[in-house]
C-alpha cells in the first residue's frame, strides 16, 4: 500500500479521494466543535448548579424561553447544514458523472469471488489499472445482492441481479489496495474480497499482454477457487474430488447413473444443479458468466488429465 | 419480599393466574419488562460473542456460518424484540396512564392482548431459531433471504406476528392521551415523556403495517414464487429495500422518540428545573415522526435507486437533523441556573445528551451524499447506529428504569452501586463503540466474520481488539446493575412517594400505586415542570 493515510481515512489513492476528504474533515471539525460546545456547557452547569449533600428542594427560576438564542440555536445550524448538503451533493455528482473516455472494465460479482474482464480480453479475478487513467466498472451480479468497495480509492456502488451498475475512479498512486464486497452476501461474504493493483501504462500493458492468453487449467483450477471444494487426491471436500473422475461412472441423487464425459462435465461447470452427486449438497455456484470459452476448455482438459 | 400488610397493585391480587390474566396496566407493564430485559440478555449474549470472535483476525471459535447467524440473531433480537417494545411497552405502559392521572389505559383488554402477541411472535421467533435461525441479516435483504437455506419463513413471521403487538400498544396509547387525561390536563400541561410515547405510537400505528405486507410478500416469494423480489423471478430487489426501509427508517424513531422523551423527563425532574422551550421539544417530537416517514431512501443511496431520489432524500434527512439538534440544545439550557442532583438516573440523562450528540452529528457524515459513499456498509454505520440506540435509546431506558424503579416497585436501589455501574457502563459503551468510527471510515466493512489477508489488517486489529475488550467492561456494568435491582427488591429501602421531588401524577401517588392508581380523584393544579412555583411537598 502506498502513502499515508490519516487518524480517520486511509491513504488519498484516487483524484476523487482528496475531494472527499475535504469535506469529511469540514463536517468532522464542525462536529467536534458542537460537540465540545455542547459537553462543556453541561459540565458547567453540572458543576455549577449541583445540589448540595442534603440541601432542600427550592423554588428555581422559570427561565424556559429566550427567543434570540433560541433564533441562534435554530438558523446556524440550518444554514450549515444547507452547505453540508449542497457540498455533499456536489461530491455525490462527481461519482455519478463518468468520464466520457474512461477505460471500461466489465465486473462480475458471484457469490463470492470477482472477476474482471479487460477491455482487450483478459479476464481475471484481481484488478489491475494503469495509473492517471479514468477507469469505468460496468457491474453485474449473477446471484444476489454485492457492493464493490475500494477504501483508497473513496468508492463503492451496490452490484444488483438483473441489471448493471457502474461506477468510475482516477487512481494516481501506483501501489497494491484492498477490494471489498460491502452487501453482505451470505456465507463467504467475508471472503469476497481481492486486490486492486495500480500500474504504469507501460507496466499496465505488459500485464495485460501476458494475461491475454488463456491460462493453464491448473492456474484456472485455483484462481476460480475450484480447490475450495474439490481436491486432486481422492480426499471429499465440499464436493467430489476431480481424480479419477473423467471415464467414471457415478450415481447420481435421483438414483441415475451417469457417466462422466466431457458433455458432463461442462455441463457440471455451466448448470451445476442440473444433475447432483449423490451424496453431495448441490452447493456449487454456476460459472456460466465468469468463464470463457477457451477458459472452460482448459479447465475440463486439466480434469480429464487427473484420471490415468 | 413485600409485607402482606402494604396493599397495593403488586400485592393483590396474588397468585400466577392474577398476573396472567391482569387488566392492569402497571402488571402488564412489567410483565413486559421482564420478557424484554430477557430478549436483551439473550441480544447481548450474541453481542458479546461476535466481539470475542472478532477479537483478533481470523476465525477464532466460531465459523462463518455460526458467526452469520449469530449477527442475525443480535440485530433482530434487539431490534424487534427488545429495542422497539422497550420504553413504549414497559415504562410506557406503567407510567402513561399515571401521569395523565388515569386509572388505566382505554383499552385493557387490547393492552394484555398486545402482551400475548409479543409472546406469540418471541415463540415464533424462537422455534425458528431451534429449527437452524437465519444467516440473512436482520434486513431480510432479497434475494438473499429468498435463496438462503434456514428458517427465513419462521423468523420473519415471528417478526410479522411482533408488529401487531406494537400496533395494539400504539393504538392504546393514542386513544389513552386524547381520552383519559385527567380534568384540567391540557395537551400543554402533559409531560414530554407523553409526548413523546405519544409520536412514537402514531408511527407504531402508521409504519408497522407496511412491514407487516413487506414481510408477507417476502414469505409468499419464498413459499409459492410470486417473483416480486427476487430477479430471477422477474422481480425487483431494490423494491424490497424500498418496502423495508419504509417501515424500518420511521422505526428508528419509534426507537429514539421514548429515549428523547424520557430524558426530556428525566433532565427536569432531577435539575429541578422548568423545562426549556417545552412546545419546542413536544412539537420537534411530532415533527420528526412526521418528517421520519420521508427519509427512508438515505440507507439506499448507493443501492441503484435514482440519483434524483438520492438528492431527495438526503436533503429531507437533514432537515429531520434541526428538530433533534434543537432539543440537545433545550436539555443543556434546562440545566442552567437549576439544582441539580448527580443521582443515578440523572447521570444516565446526562450521559444520553452527550452519547446522542455524537450518534447525531456523525448522521450528519452519513446524510451527505458524496460522503454516505465511503462510509455506507462499514463499521462507521455501526457505530453511528450504536450510539443513537444505545448511547441514545437503552441508556434513556436505563435512565428511566432507575427514574421510576421506586415507584414501581416501592424500593430504591443502591446508589453507590448505581454509579459504579454507570461509569463501566458509559466508559465500556465508549470504548467498544467510538473506535468503530475509525475502524469503519478506515474501510472496515459491516458484517464481516473473518478480515485477515488484507493490507489492512494489522490495522483492523488493533480497533476490534480494544472494541472487543470495551464490550467486556460493558458486560460487566450490565451485570453489576442485574445484581443490585434484583437485589433492591428483596433488601431495598423502603421508596417514598415522590424520592426525586417530581412534579407529575406518577409521583403524587404511593410507591407501589394501589391497583386503581390514585385513592383519590386527582386533578390538574399545576404544569407538569412548575418548579418555580410549586414544591415537591405540594404536589
Ligand atoms: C462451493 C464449493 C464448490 C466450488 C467452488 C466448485 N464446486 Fe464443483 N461441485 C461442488 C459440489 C458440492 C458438487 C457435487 C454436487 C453437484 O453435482 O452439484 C460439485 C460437482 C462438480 C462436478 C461434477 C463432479 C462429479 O463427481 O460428477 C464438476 C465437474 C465440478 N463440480 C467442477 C467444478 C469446477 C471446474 C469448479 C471451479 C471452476 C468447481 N466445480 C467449483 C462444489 C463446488
Ligand atoms: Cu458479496
Amino acid at each position: 500500500m502506498q502513502g499515508q493515510g490519516t487518524f480517520n481515512l486511509p491513504p488519498a489513492a484516487s483524484t476523487i479521494a482528496p475531494a472527499y476528504d475535504s469535506l469529511f474533515y469540514f463536517i468532522y471539525w464542525l462536529s467536534v466543535f458542537f460537540f465540545v460546545v455542547i459537553t462543556v456547557a453541561t459540565i458547567a452547569f453540572v458543576i455549577k448548579y449541583r445540589r448540595k449533600k442534603g440541601e432542600a428542594f427550592k423554588l428555581t427560576t422559570g427561565f424556559c424561553h429566550n427567543t434570540p438564542l433560541e433564533l441562534v440555536w435554530s438558523v446556524i445550524p440550518t444554514l450549515l447544514i444547507f452547505v453540508i448538503f449542497i457540498w455533499g451533493f456536489q461530491m455525490f455528482m462527481r461519482y455519478w458523472v463518468i468520464p466520457g473516455n474512461a477505460m471500461e472494465v466489465r465486473v462480475t460479482a458471484q457469490q463470492w469471488n470477482w472477476n474482471f474482464k479487460y477491455p482487450e480480453g483478459a479476464s481475471r479475478e484481481i484488478l489491475v489499472v494503469p495509473k492517471g487513467r479514468p477507469v469505468k466498472l460496468l457491474m453485474q451480479s449473477v446471484d444476489v445482492l454485492h457492493s464493490l468497495f475500494i477504501p483508497d480509492f473513496r468508492v463503492k456502488m451496490d452490484i444488483v441481479p438483473n441489471r448493471y451498475t457502474s461506477l468510475w475512479f482516477q487512481a494516481d498512486q501506483e501501489g497494491e489496495y484492498d477490494l471489498y464486497c460491502t452487501e453482505y452476501c451470505g456465507q463467504k461474504h467475508s471472503r469476497m474480497t481481492t486486490r486492486v493493483s495500480v500500474r504504469s501504462e507501460s507496466e499496465y500493458r505488459k500485464w495485460l499482454e501476458e494475461n491475454s492468453v488463456t491460462p493453464t487449467g491448473d492456474v484456472l483450477y485455483k484462481r476460480y477457487g475450484c480447490n475450495t471444494c474439490h481436491s486432486l487426491d481422492g480426499g471429499t471436500g465440499n464436493g467430489p474430488t476431480f481424480k479419477n473422475l473423467f471415464g467414471s461412472t457415478e450415481k447420481m441423487s435421483d438414483g441415475t447413473m451417469v457417466e462422466v464425459d466431457d458433455n458432463y462435465l461442462r455441463e457440471s461447470i455451466l448448470d451445476p444443479k442440473a444433475k447432483i452427486v449423490d451424496g453431495f449438497e448441490p452447493v456449487m455456484p454456476t460459472f456460466k458468466n465468469t468463464l470463457s470459452a477457451d477458459e472452460l476448455d482448459s479447465l475440463i482438459d486439466f480434469i480429464k488429465t487427473q484420471a490415468e | 419480599m413485600y409485607g402482606s400488610s402494604e396493599k397495593n397493585y403488586l400485592t393483590y391480587p396474588t397468585g400466577v393466574k392474577s398476573w396472567l390474566f391482569t387488566l392492569d396496566h402497571k402488571r402488564i407493564g412489567i410483565m413486559y419488562l421482564v420478557l424484554i430485559l430477557l430478549a436483551f440478555a439473550a441480544g447481548g449474549f450474541f453481542a458479546l460473542t461476535l466481539r470475542l470472535e472478532l477479537f483478533r483476525s481470523g476465525e477464532q471459535f466460531l465459523d462463518q456460518d455460526t458467526y452469520n447467524k449469530f449477527f442475525t440473531l443480535h440485530g433482530a433480537i434487539m431490534v424487534f424484540l427488545f429495542i422497539i417494545p422497550s420504553i413504549p411497552a414497559a415504562l410506557g405502559n406503567f407510567c402513561l396512564p399515571l401521569m395523565l392521572g388515569a386509572k388505566d389505559v382505554a383499552f385493557p383488554r387490547l393492552n394484555l392482548a398486545s402482551w400475548y402477541v409479543y409472546v406469540l411472535g418471541a415463540a415464533i421467533t424462537l422455534y425458528s431459531v431451534a429449527m437452524g435461525a437465519v444467516d440473512t441479516g436482520w434486513t431480510f435483504y432479497s434475494p438473499y433471504s429468498t435463496q438462503s437455506g434456514g428458517e427465513v419463513i419462521s423468523m420473519t413471521f415471528g417478526v410479522f406476528v411482533l408488529g401487531f403487538s406494537s400496533i395494539f400498544t400504539g393504538l392504546n396509547f393514542i386513544v389513552t392521551v386524547h381520552k383519559m387525561r385527567a380534568p384540567g390536563m391540557t395537551w400543554y400541561n402533559l409531560p414530554l415523556f407523553v409526548w413523546g410515547t405519544y409520536a412514537t405510537a402514531v408511527i407504531q400505528v402508521l409504519a408497522t403495517p407496511v412491514l407487516g405486507i413487506t414481510l408477507l410478500l417476502l414469505i409468499l416469494e419464498r413459499a409459492v414464487g410470486i417473483g416480486i423480489f427476487d430477479p430471477a423471478m422477474g422481480g425487483d430487489p431494490v423494491l424490497f429495500q424500498h418496502f423495508f426501509w419504509f417501515y424500518s427508517h420511521p422505526a428508528v424513531y419509534i426507537m429514539i422518540l421514548p429515549g428523547m422523551a424520557i430524558v426530556s423527563d428525566l433532565i427536569a425532574v432531577h435539575s429541578h428545573k422548568k423545562i426549556f422551550g417545552y412546545k419546542l421539544i413536544a412539537y420537534s417530537s411530532v415533527a420528526i415522526a412526521l418528517l421520519g416517514f420521508l427519509v427512508w431512501g438515505h440507507h439506499m443511496f448507493i443501492s441503484g435507486q435514482s440519483e434524483f431520489s438520492s438528492m431527495v432524500f438526503s436533503f429531507i434527512t437533514f432537515f429531520i437533523g434541526i428538530p433533534t439538534g434543537i432539543k440537545i440544545f433545550n436539555w443543556v439550557t434546562t440545566l442552567y441556573k437549576g439544582q441539580i442532583s448527580l443521582n443515578t438516573p440523572m447521570l444516565y440523562a446526562l450521559a444520553f445528551i452527550i452519547l446522542f450528540t455524537i450518534g447525531g452529528l456523525t448522521g450528519v457524515f452519513l446524510g451527505a451524499l458524496g460522503l454516505d459513499v465511503h462510509l455506507h456498509d462499514t463499521y462507521f454505520v455501526v457505530a453511528h447506529f450504536h450510539y443513537v440506540m444505545m448511547g441514545g435509546t437503552v441508556i434513556a431506558f436505563l435512565g428511566g428504569i432507575h427514574h421510576w424503579w421506586p415507584k414501581i416497585f416501592g424500593r430504591m436501589y443502591s446508589e453507590l452501586w448505581g454509579r459504579i455501574a454507570f461509569v463501566f457502563i458509559f466508559v465500556g459503551f465508549n470504548m467498544t463503540f467510538f473506535n468503530q468510527f475509525m475502524l469503519g471510515s478506515q474501510g472496515m466493512p459491516r458484517r464481516y466474520h473473518d478480515y485477515s489477508g488484507f493490507y489492512k489488517t494489522d490495522l483492523f486489529e488493533r480497533y476490534h481488539g480494544f472494541s472487543s475488550f470495551g464490550a467486556l467492561i460493558l458486560g460487566v456494568g450490565f451485570a453489576i446493575i442485574t445484581i443490585y435491582l434484583i437485589a433492591s427488591l428483596f433488601n431495598g429501602k423502603k421508596a417514598s412517594d415522590n424520592p426525586w421531588g417530581g412534579l407529575t401524577f406518577e409521583w403524587a401517588t404511593t410507591s407501589p400505586p394501589p391497583t386503581e392508581n390514585f385513592s383519590y380523584e386527582p386533578v390538574l393544579k399545576h404544569g407538569p415542570y412548575d418548579f418555580d412555583k410549586v414544591l415537591p411537598e405540594d404536589i
